[in-house]
């Protein structure tokens, strides 16, 4: 099976129905998605499917072939496809935003929660808090750096306002 | 290994290697290549001087989230007068790194702070001799920066220093160490090390270590545990039932059951289709019965804490106040279940997982293994945040099985349910307090009688292979804290009681970030600000009056000021509208440091639903090392406070637990968590002392009894479920 993940085509031995978070782990050997529940609960696997947030460890490997599947590895360059930049940053803005805001604790939740930031800003660029609470209501941090998160968001927000490092 | 050799192989010049004597120094070997731990008393176990003038500090401490190796970093740092950027440290390891005991009770600065500092200053006056001598300038008249070394108008790096000349240093403890009024890196908000690797898909956690030819391994167990001591006893297990999955194997140790496969999905699927019929479990109390159980237990009684005459003090006060307040279990419940690979051989093992302490974790495998110590390697990986003693040791031991049953390396990642189901909770609560005022609003009396269970000392793989189920050793930490239960107060009449339960008849217990003290403070800090209360005195005002310890009223005052707090009787605005405002005070710690919080909350009277707005959070931790990373620890322990108080109860019937995910144990999300500040009360003066779990007791407390100045109603239980809430406020009404 052929699959499509960070603008590189992969052949892929595994069953069709093998969740994609389990190819991604150690047939790609990516260190961005993690295991975290296995039941779409957490966010701790998710990816952009198409752009869109998805849970990798209940979608079936099968399930994206033929769409464009981004890791936390592909983050950057998916930024800067989407806003024409000539070459990709070293990290997209929201990365960025969390090392500026200090957010990490054990920082195993933040895969999903970058993910799910950086598909919140490509559609709604200025979020209120509300937006931010709202959108990222389905990734859990048992670290509890929520607070943080949501600051860094804003910043990023404000970063990619001003032409986008 | 001779001089040449080792240079080659390792390219850094050890402190401490000796030339001296030709024995000593056939036995220095490259690190990593003999069983530890390294001898203490050497100074080259704590650090080596590379030739590109930049150190490696050997720490025996794990990274947990907290930014603890970036902190002892900043204290080697200073001491050595390097720059953050020469220095660096290593991966935990039993053949590599010293032993300095388990990352338990905030310890890593508190504990491997001063044994860091005090051999980087050793290794920094045996550098100043060999720079005095080669300078040809006194010792004293010599300045250092950034690694290099200036006097007599002449310069000379530390990696040109060793890279001349080996010498011998013994870990004296007796190098003047740098006094706090020269700091420039200890104190400062120094960034982690690690969080750019963390942000980007670089970083290793252990959920990703591979090793050639490993199995993918999971556990099959019951969903969800059963009494403790009574184990997983395996009827029947039907391979057939798997057949359809050819390359899935199972293994089987007495009632200790696993798969392995060659690839993940495999053996996730095999451990879920395996059937196996487990013999029906001793009945357990229950959620609905527990503290009723617990209550009327036959328990083992010790006075923890005595003086003057509670029932005097009682009986004659003006003011007095009687309680019983109600803690559930709580689950460590790491985001990431924990994971670990082993590669057992027959006269070897090597095992990667994110044990706190690696050593402690090499006996219990050789305990389980037969296999002397010094056979096993264990290799810290940092995996998710674990805040105590979660799953990390009992994932190795059965991976180590796994891997032995198979013979072949084996890495195994235990699924959500068994994380979860399997935990070592934070054991429930029941705690009856007496407490009485006199008409000055001083603490006259006070009496505090706590029930629960100790903690396991039996990992369930150890268990289900025929190790008989233990008590962790020693009752303090376990049982009632005398800080966190009226510590903080002068009182002339104090009487701590523990009831402790037998471990066996309940649920597996561990230590859980700050042990039982959300209990403890929800049970004492309540009586306390009823007193005020009675008193008709503000909450922050009586607890003023009753304290004369300088560091316990720097983190109240510390709280109430970042809070603007008003002084006010509680519960005097009371409104009869559906959604109420409240705020609360309290304070508390764990075993060291001090703790003050303001909480600021809303109660929907319709609903029952309970929101924190505003959480206030003050530690005295002593020297703060970096006031960001503890900062962080404050944010992150008040966000978790709300969590626990609202939202989180492990819940039980009488076969087992059933809170197997983030279904069925809820936690707080971004919509109801709570904007937080940090106060870090700074004192360089002090010693350090934890700063990872102190200020938790204190916010529970102040949750608590913000919900009564909202609502004129106390809680007698946690979480705050909506159901709980309405019970309450409807009870109230009713009486
Ligand atoms: S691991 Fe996929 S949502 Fe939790
Ligand atoms: S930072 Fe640890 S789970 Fe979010």
């Amino acid at each position: 099976m052929q699959i499509r993940v960070n603008e590189r085509s992969w052949t892929v031995n595994a069953a069709p129905d093998t969740r994609l978070l389990y190819v991604l782990m150690n047939e790609l050997q990516l260190q961005g998605p993690r295991f975290g529940c296995g039941l779409a609960q957490c966010g701790s696997c998710s990816v952009l499917v198409n752009g869109v947030e998805t849970r990798s460890c209940v979608t079936p490997v099968s399930g994206v072939e033929g769409k464009s599947v981004t890791t936390l590895e592909g983050l950057p360059a998916w930024y800067a496809a989407q806003k024409k930049l000539a070459k990709a940053p070293a990290l997209h803005p929201v990365q960025q935003a969390m090392i500026d805001e200090q957010a990490v604790q054990c920082g195993y939740c933040f895969n999903g929660m970058i993910i799910k930031s950086a598909e919140l800003l490509s559609k709604t660029p200025r979020p209120t808090e509300a937006q931010i609470r709202t959108q990222m209501n389905g990734h859990l941090c048992r670290c509890g750096t929520y607070p943080r998160i949501m600051k860094a968001i804003q910043r990023a927000s404000v970063a990619m306002a001003g032409g986008g490092r | 290994m001779i001089r040449r050799d080792f240079l080659k192989a390792g390219g850094a010049l050890v402190v401490g290697f000796s030339l001296r004597d030709s024995l000593v120094a056939q036995e220095q070997v490259v690190r990593g290549t003999k069983a530890g731990p390294p001898d203490a008393r050497q100074v080259d176990t704590w650090l080596a001087i590379h030739a590109d003038n930049t150190a490696t500090v050997y720490i025996g401490f794990a990274e947990l989230g907290q930014g603890a190796s970036t902190a002892l970093l900043q204290i080697a740092a200073e001491e050595l007068d390097l720059d953050m950027s020469q220095i660096k440290t290593v991966r935990l390891d039993t053949n590599v790194t010293p032993n300095q005991g388990g990352t338990y009770s905030s310890a890593s600065i508190n504990r491997g702070g001063p044994q860091v500092r005090t051999a980087a200053a050793e290794a920094r006056l045996a550098l100043l001799k060999l720079a005095s001598a080669k300078l040809n300038a006194p010792q004293d008249q010599l300045s250092v920066s950034k690694g290099v070394v200036s006097g007599s108008g002449r310069s000379v790096t530390y990696g040109e220093l060793v890279g001349d000349k080996p010498f011998n240093v013994t870990f004296t403890g007796t190098a003047p160490v740098k006094p706090t009024t020269e700091y420039k890196i200890v104190g400062t908000k120094f960034p982690r090390n690690d969080t750019p690797a963390k942000v980007s898909a670089q970083y290793t956690y252990m959920q990703y270590v591979r090793v050639p030819g490993m199995l993918h391994g999971r556990v099959v167990r019951p969903r969800g545990q059963r009494m403790y001591g009574a184990g997983a006893k395996i009827v029947s297990v039907d391979e057939a039932s798997i057949r359809a999955i050819p390359s899935a194997r199972v293994l089987r140790k007495g009632d200790f059951l696993g798969v392995v496969a060659e690839n993940e999905w495999d053996a996730v699927r095999a451990a879920q289709q395996l059937k196996v019929i487990w013999e029906t479990p001793p009945a357990l109390p229950g959620n609905a019965g527990l503290h009723e159980h617990m209550r009327t237990a036959k328990t083992e009684d010790s006075i923890v804490l005595e003086r003057g005459n509670v029932t005097t003090g009682l009986s004659g006060a003006a003011h007095t106040v009687s309680q019983t307040c109600l803690g559930p279990y709580h689950a460590h419940a790491p985001f990431g279940p924990n994971c670990a690979l082993a590669d057992v051989k027959p006269d070897s093992a090597l095992v990667m997982c994110s044990t706190q302490d690696v050593y402690g974790t090499r006996n219990s495998l050789s305990r389980l293994l037969g296999m002397p110590a010094e056979k096993i390697r264990v290799q810290y990986y940092e995996g998710s945040g674990t805040y105590g003693h979660s799953c990390y040791d009992d994932v190795a031991q059965a991976v180590t099985l796994l891997s032995q049953l198979a013979g072949k390396p084996v890495r195994l990642q235990f699924m959500r349910w068994d994380e979860h189901g399997w935990d070592n909770y934070g054991p429930a609560h029941l705690g009856e307090v007496r407490a009485a005022a006199d008409a000055n609003g001083k603490i006259a009396a006070y009496e505090y009688q706590g029930w629960q269970h100790g903690w396991s000392n039996t990992e369930t793989s150890a268990q289900l292979i025929g190790t008989p189920t233990s008590e962790w050793p020693g009752g303090g930490v376990q049982g009632v804290n005398r800080l966190t239960c009226g510590g903080m107060y002068d009182i002339p009449n104090l009487k701590l009681v523990n009831h402790k339960l037998p471990v066996t008849a309940y649920l597996k217990g561990g230590w859980l970030r700050s042990p039982l003290d959300l209990s403890f403070a929800f049970a004492s800090e309540q009586a306390i600000d009823q007193l005020a209360y009675l008193t008709g005195t503000d909450s922050y005002e009586f607890r003023k009056r009753n304290m004369t310890d300088m560091r316990w009223l720097g983190v109240l005052d510390a709280a109430a000021q970042a809070a603007k707090w008003t002084p006010r009787k509680a519960a005097a605005n009371l409104s009869k509208a559906n959604l109420v405002t409240g705020r609360g005070i309290g304070v508390g710690t764990h075993l060291t440091s001090y703790g003050g919080a303001v909480a600021e909350i809303e109660v929907n009277k319709e609903t029952g639903r309970v929101v924190a707005k505003h959480l206030y959070g003050a530690i005295d931790a002593g020297q703060v090392v970096n006031p960001g990373f503890v900062e962080s620890q404050i944010m992150g322990q008040l966000v978790q406070t709300a969590s626990r108080m609202f939202k989180e109860e492990v819940k039980f019937d009488q076969n087992g637990v059933t809170s197997l995910d983030w279904a069925s144990y809820p936690i707080l999300r971004f919509d109801e968590c709570p904007e937080v500040t940090a106060v870090v009360v700074q004192r360089l003066d002090q010693r350090s002392t934890g700063a990872g779990e102190e200020v938790m007791a204190a916010a529970a407390a102040a949750i608590a009894n913000a919900f009564f100045d909202a609502t004129g109603v106390r809680m007698k239980q946690f979480p705050f479920t909506p159901a709980r809430v309405l019970a309450a406020l409807n009870g109230a009404k009713s009486a």
